[in-house]
């Protein structure tokens, strides 16, 4: 059974109707690729599903109850990875401090050592002590996705625009591991305007512009 | 960890990062109190009628310039994002911030006015009776600013709306805090006016954990 639904879904934003009745599940084992001109409401339909927008219409469940309750919500928290446009990364604090501040947030035990791991499969080596105002957009990124690697309670990760910035090795090793994360039973619902390259498998969700 | 103790942690490690940012109210709040004798001419007894109100309404404009910092950078960076889908209160963790911008912006300034006492020529009932005003309406002053930080903090350049909308709520605060000072100051009782004051405060601390959590998020919508 799936986990996260999608029920009816309806978004208006300064009078526009982004889109009405949008219903989905999002099964394990599944990738789903929200795509649309941009203003089409990707980024909306994905600020929904995490609860930050109520929807005008409709409603988001998470193992069957409403995510607008608090404890579902929370129960909900537990399990996921959001990545928005917001990086969350501190531009005071080290890639290490933003990975650790990250992982005390979601009550996750991750020892430094498994922290300095992921940096450096993500290409950070040197950098760990670094603010992250002195790194470029691209290694901010990638701080930010190094929370991929951290939650391994996770089974929903919702990622907006992911491949933002990264360069090519970057979107290959993010693209590797989503494949992995799916294989292993979660489901990513993502949006992105670059072509996937590695990745064989999806489930298309077309949002059409609407005047 | 908990998340409440992590997000603390990372505040105050972080609040002492943007050490610019955290003098700058206190730097104000200073500046204003020494020109002021410079300004209205040494008289003992001048400098003491105005005192009270002086280092109120500077406490009051000083908290303006740190206000905004409360909510601002983690909403631009996207961490109030990522708080909401933590596994815990989020009115909870919202107060912690609260809380721990209290402690760095209005504590040091809650421990350098005896000082600036002084130059306005305060006597010592009314510096008791200062300190008390300013131990119990600091708190009151971070816990409203957080509800309109919460509100303006996804709109650009809140700052003059923030102005605009906390001054009337503090002048409640202000016609108390300095009527005590004065009372002190003419050897009368001033434990009404404290308990006005410990009354706004407590009124001020039932409800604003919700509206703080609320005006957030409006503002994440």
């Amino acid at each position: 059974m799936s986990q996260l639904q999608a029920i009816d879904l309806t978004c208006i934003r300064r009078d526009r109707a982004l889109f009405s009745g949008v219903s989905f599940d999002l099964e394990p084992s599944e990738l789903v690729l929200l795509s649309g001109l941009n203003g089409a409401g990707k980024t909306s339909l994905l600020r929904i599903l995490t609860g930050f927008i109520r929807p005008d219409e409709g409603r988001v469940m998470w193992q069957g109850e409403s995510i607008t309750n608090d404890i579902t919500r929370r129960a909900f928290a537990q399990q996921l990875v959001y990545i928005g446009h917001k990086s969350a990364v501190n531009p005071l604090a080290s890639a290490l401090e933003n990975c650790v501040y990250w992982c005390e947030q979601q009550q996750l035990t991750t020892p430094p050592s498994v922290i300095f791991d992921v940096l450096t499969t993500l290409g950070l080596v040197g950098l760990e002590d670094v603010p992250c105002g002195q790194l470029s957009a691209g290694q901010n990124r990638r701080v930010a996705l190094a929370r991929l690697w951290f939650k391994q309670s996770a089974t929903v990760w919702i990622l907006d625009e992911p491949f933002t910035a990264l360069d090519v090795a970057g979107i290959a090793l993010i693209e590797q591991h989503i494949t992995a994360f799916c294989a292993g039973g979660g489901s990513v619902i993502m949006t992105s305007h670059q072509p996937l390259v590695s990745i064989t498998q999806w489930r298309d969700i077309t949002l059409e512009y609407r005047i | 960890m908990s998340p409440y103790a992590a997000l603390l942690k990372r505040e105050m490690t972080l609040a002492f990062r943007q050490k610019s940012e955290l003098i700058q109210p206190l730097v104000f709040f200073v500046l204003v109190i020494t020109l002021f004798p410079l300004g209205v001419g040494p008289s003992p007894d001048i400098l003491q009628r105005i005192g009270p109100g002086v280092i109120w309404v500077a406490a009051i404009l000083s908290s303006l310039l740190g206000m905004e910092r409360l909510f601002r950078d983690d909403f631009q960076h996207g961490w109030l994002e990522q708080l909401a889908l933590s596994d815990a209160s989020m009115t909870g963790l919202l107060m912690l911030k609260v809380l721990s911008h209290w402690l760095v912006s209005f504590v040091p300034l809650v421990i350098i006015s005896p000082l600036l006492a002084l130059l306005l020529n305060l006597t010592e009932p009314m510096y008791w009776a200062l300190m008390a005003t300013l131990a119990l309406g600091t708190p009151l002053v971070s816990l409203v600013g957080a509800i309109a930080v919460g509100l303006t903090v996804g709109l650009n350049r809140g700052g003059v709306l923030l102005a605009l909308l906390l001054i009337p709520l503090f002048i409640p605060l202000l016609i108390f805090a300095t009527s005590a000072i004065e009372s002190a100051a003419m050897q009368l009782p001033y434990g009404p006016q404290i308990a006005i004051i410990a009354a706004l405060l407590l009124t001020t601390l039932a409800l604003s954990p919700f509206a703080i959590n609320y005006a957030v998020k409006v503002s994440l919508h």
